[in-house]
C-alpha cells in the first residue's frame, strides 16, 4: 500500500520535522491556515490533534489548546470539512498528514466512516494514544488497511525490546518514540533520552522512528536526529502560535529556526 | 452467565485496558501480579489482620427497626460507616497498599471525589510510611473541606485538579498523568471499580469482603441488596458474593442530580452510552461527538460521568437494576435515616436509602442497604441545604 506517508519514507530520509498542532486552535478556522503555512515552510510531516475533553496523555499546553478548540466548536466532522476545502484549494499539497485523536470520539464517529473520510481528505496515518496494540490487531487493523491508513504506535524508555519488536511488526507508518516516559510537554532533560534513542537506532527496526514530547529548539532537534529519523514538536509550537498576531509569519520562522 | 472478568480483562463487551503505551509496563506488572499476590498466604494474613484490627471488621449488620416499620420489609444496614476513616473505601486501600509494597513501590498517588478515598489512601500511607499524593478537583476541595484537612493531617499532599468540571473525573485525569510521568516508583491506588484492567476486578475483590460478611451475618439470602454507585466499588463489594444467587435482587442507585431530564445529572447508566473513559470501555455520559459531559451531583462521590465496566455488564445482562435519585430526594432520605435510626449517612449513601419508597416491600422481604459511609464530611452541605442553623 502507498500513501503520502509511505511515499515519504520509501527514500529513507533523515532529519524529518513533524509539527503537531491542535485542530481549531487558536481560532476555529486556523486549522487550514496553519496547515498551509507548514506546507509552505516545507515541514516533512504534519500531525493534527483532534481535541478531546479528557486528554489523558497530554500535558498542560495541549490540554489547554484542546479545551479552547472545543469551545471554538471543533469536532471531527468540522475537521474533515476543513480538510476537504484545504484539498480543493491546494491540489498540489503533498505533505503527509496524520491525525492524532483519542479513541472515544473516533469510536462515536464510527471507525469505518472515520477511516473512509480520512482517506478521502488525504489523511495518511493515525495516532490513537489510548488504542492498545492488541485491540488494534483484533478490531481495527482490517479497517485501517482497507482504507490505506497507516498506524503509529508509541514506545517509551520502559518498553521492553520484545514489545518494541512487536510494535515494529505491527507498524505501517513510523514509531513514535517518547523521549522520556511523560505526558506531552514535560520538561525532562533530553540528554537522558540519548541511551534509549541509541538503543532504538541499534535495533535496526524496519519502521522509521521519530521522537517527540520535549523537543523545543534547533539543538534538541539536531540531537534527536543524530539518533533517529526525525522529531516531533508539539507543545512548543502551540505555545508559539498561541501568542502571535501573525500566524503565517510565526509558523514560517519557527520552522526555519528549527531546521537551520 | 459469568459476571466475573475474563482473562483478557473484559466483562462481556465492557472493560479492557485502553491505556496509552506509556502505562503499559505498569499495567502489565499489575495484570501479571495482582492475583498471585492476592492469593499468597502472606497477603491474606496481613490483609485480614489489618481489616480486623485496624479497619474494625467485621462491620455489623444492623436491623433498622423504625425504617422497617415505615417501609414494610425487614431492612438491614451493613455498617461500612463504622470502618476506620468512615467509609468502605479503606477496604480497598488496605489491599492495594500491601500490593504496592510487595511490588516495591515507594510513592502512592490517588484521585478522590468526596475525599473518603483520599483519606483512606493517606491513612494507609501513614501506616506504611509511604509518600502520598492525592489529586482532588478544585470544586470538591471546597465542598469536602473536612476531608482535605484530614488528608493533610495524615501527611498527604493534596493537589488540586483545575481542568474540566474540577471534580472526580478531572482528578482521575491528573492522577493518570502523574503515573505516566512517574512510571517506575509509583503505584496508583484507584478508588473505585473503574480504570483499566485489572483495577475493576482488583478493587471488587478487596471490597468483596462486604458481601462475604453479609452472607455470613444473615441467616439465608436477602431479597434485595441496595447500594449507591459512583464508580461502583461499594455496590460491587456488596453484590459480589450474591452475583450467582439469582433470587437476590441487586439495585444500584446513581445520582440524578437535578433530575434525569435536566443537563445537571450524574445518572450514567440511565442516560449514558458505550464509550471509553479512563482507560476502560463502559457506559458513560457523552455528547454526539464523544466528548465527555460534565456531570452534576450534590454528592462529590457520585459526581462522575462514568461507571465501572462490571456494572455496565450487570445492567446490560439484566443481573442488576439501576435507579437514579435526585439531590433533593437524597437530602430527604438523609434526614429520614438520621431521625429514624440515629445514623447520619454520607450524601452518597443517602441516595441508596431513597429508593426504599419505590420498592413496595412485602412484610417478609429482607433488604440489605450498604451504608457505605458516614455523613460527617457532608455537614457543611447538610447545614446549608437543610438550613440546620435555622432550626
Ligand atoms: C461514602 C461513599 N459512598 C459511596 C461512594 C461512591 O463510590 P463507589 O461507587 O466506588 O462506592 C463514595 C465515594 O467517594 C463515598 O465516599
Amino acid at each position: 500500500m502507498q500513501n503520502n506517508l509511505t511515499q515519504l519514507f520509501s527514500s529513507k530520509p533523515k532529519n524529518l520535522l513533524n509539527i503537531f498542532f491542535t485542530a481549531g486552535y487558536p481560532k476555529l478556522e486556523d486549522t487550514t491556515v496553519i496547515l498551509k503555512a507548514l506546507e509552505e515552510a516545507k515541514v516533512d510531516l504534519v500531525e493534527i490533534g483532534i481535541p478531546f475533553s479528557d486528554p489523558l496523555a497530554d500535558g498542560p499546553t495541549i490540554q489547554e489548546s484542546s479545551k479552547i478548540a472545543l469551545e471554538n466548536g471543533m469536532s471531527i466532522e468540522k475537521l474533515f470539512t476543513q480538510l476537504e476545502s484545504y484539498r480543493e484549494e491546494n491540489p498540489e499539497a503533498d505533505t503527509p498528514i496524520l491525525l492524532m485523536g483519542y479513541l472515544n470520539p473516533v469510536m462515536q464517529f464510527g471507525l469505518d466512516k472515520f477511516c473512509a473520510r480520512c482517506a478521502s481528505v488525504g489523511v495518511d496515518g493515525l495516532i490513537v494514544p489510548d488504542l492498545p496494540m492488541f485491540i488494534y490487531e483484533h478490531e481495527f487493523k482490517a479497517t485501517f488497511e482497507k482504507h490505506n491508513i497507516s498506524n503509529v504506535f508509541l514506545v517509551t524508555p520502559q518498553t521492553s525490546e520484545k514489545r518494541i519488536r512487536e510494535i515494529d511488526a505491527n507498524s505501517t507508518g513510523f514509531i513514535y518514540a517518547v523521549s522520556s516516559a511523560s505526558t506531552t510537554g514535560s520538561k525532562a532533560d533530553f540528554s537522558a533520552a540519548a541511551d534509549y534513542l541509541g538503543k532504538l537506532r541499534d535495533m535496526d527496526l524496519k519502521t522509521p522512528v521519530l521522537t517527540g514530547f520535549n523537543i523545543k529548539n534547533n539543538q534538541n532537534f539536531k540531537d534527536a536526529c543524530s539518533f533517529v529519523d526525525g522529531a516531533i514538536i508539539g507543545s512548543e509550537f502551540i505555545r508559539q502560535i498561541a501568542e502571535t498576531t501573525d500566524l503565517k509569519q510565526t509558523v514560517a520562522s519557527f520552522v526555519k529556526e528549527i531546521k537551520k | 452467565m459469568s459476571y466475573q472478568v475474563d482473562e483478557k480483562g473484559f466483562y462481556g463487551e465492557f472493560g479492557g485496558a485502553f491505556i496509552p503505551e506509556l502505562l503499559y509496563p505498569n499495567i502489565e506488572e499489575l495484570q501479571e501480579n495482582y492475583l498471585k499476590i492476592e492469593k499468597s498466604e502472606e497477603f491474606q494474613t496481613e490483609f485480614h489482620q489489618l481489616l480486623k484490627d485496624y479497619v474494625g471488621r467485621p462491620t455489623p449488620l444492623f436491623l433498622a427497626k423504625r425504617l422497617s416499620a415505615k417501609y414494610g420489609g425487614e431492612i438491614w444496614l451493613k455498617r461500612e460507616d463504622l470502618c476506620h476513616t468512615g467509609a468502605h473505601k479503606i477496604n480497598n486501600t488496605v489491599g492495594q497498599i500491601i500490593l504496592a509494597q510487595k511490588l516495591g513501590k515507594k510513592r502512592i498517588i490517588a484521585e478522590t471525589g468526596a475525599g473518603q478515598h483520599g483519606v483512606a489512601t493517606a491513612t494507609v500511607c501513614a501506616l506504611k510510611g509511604l509518600k502520598c499524593i492525592v489529586y482532588m478537583g478544585e470544586k470538591d476541595i471546597e465542598r469536602q473541606a473536612p476531608n482535605v484537612a484530614r488528608m493533610k493531617m495524615l501527611g498527604a499532599e493534596v493537589r488540586p485538579a483545575m481542568s474540566g468540571s474540577k471534580t472526580l473525573k478531572d482528578a482521575t485525569n491528573e492522577a493518570m498523568r502523574d503515573w505516566i510521568n512517574n512510571p517506575e516508583d509509583t503505584h496508583y491506588i484507584i478508588g473505585s471499580v473503574v480504570g483499566p484492567h485489572p483495577y475493576p476486578d482488583m478493587v471488587a475483590r478487596y471490597q468483596s469482603i462486604i458481601s462475604k460478611e453479609i452472607k455470613e451475618q444473615m441467616q439465608g439470602l436477602p431479597d434485595y441488596v441496595i447500594a449507591c454507585v459512583g464508580g461502583g466499588s461499594n455496590a460491587m463489594g456488596a453484590f459480589y458474593h450474591f452475583l450467582d444467587d439469582p433470587s437476590v435482587k441487586l439495585i444500584g442507585v446513581e445520582a440524578a442530580g437535578l433530575g434525569i431530564d435536566t443537563d445537571k445529572t450524574a445518572a450514567t447508566l440511565t442516560l449514558g452510552t458505550p464509550g471509553v473513559l479512563h482507560a476502560s470501555r463502559s457506559i458513560m455520559m457523552q455528547d454526539k461527538d464523544g466528548q465527555v459531559i460534565e456531570p452534576h451531583s450534590i454528592s462529590a462521590g457520585l459526581d462522575y460521568p462514568g461507571i465501572g465496566p462490571a456494572h455496565a455488564w450487570l445492567k446490560v445482562s439484566d443481573r442488576a437494576q439501576y435507579m437514579a435519585v435526585t439531590d433533593a430526594d437524597a437530602l430527604k432520605a438523609a434526614v429520614e435515616c438520621s431521625r429514624l435510626e440515629g445514623i447520619i449517612p454520607a450524601l452518597e449513601t443517602a441516595h441508596a436509602f431513597s429508593v426504599l419508597k419505590d420498592l413496595d416491600l412485602k412484610p417478609t422481604d429482607r433488604v440489605v442497604i450498604n451504608l457505605s459511609g458516614r455523613g460527617d464530611k457532608d455537614m457543611d452541605t447538610y447545614m446549608r441545604e437543610l438550613k440546620l442553623n435555622e432550626l
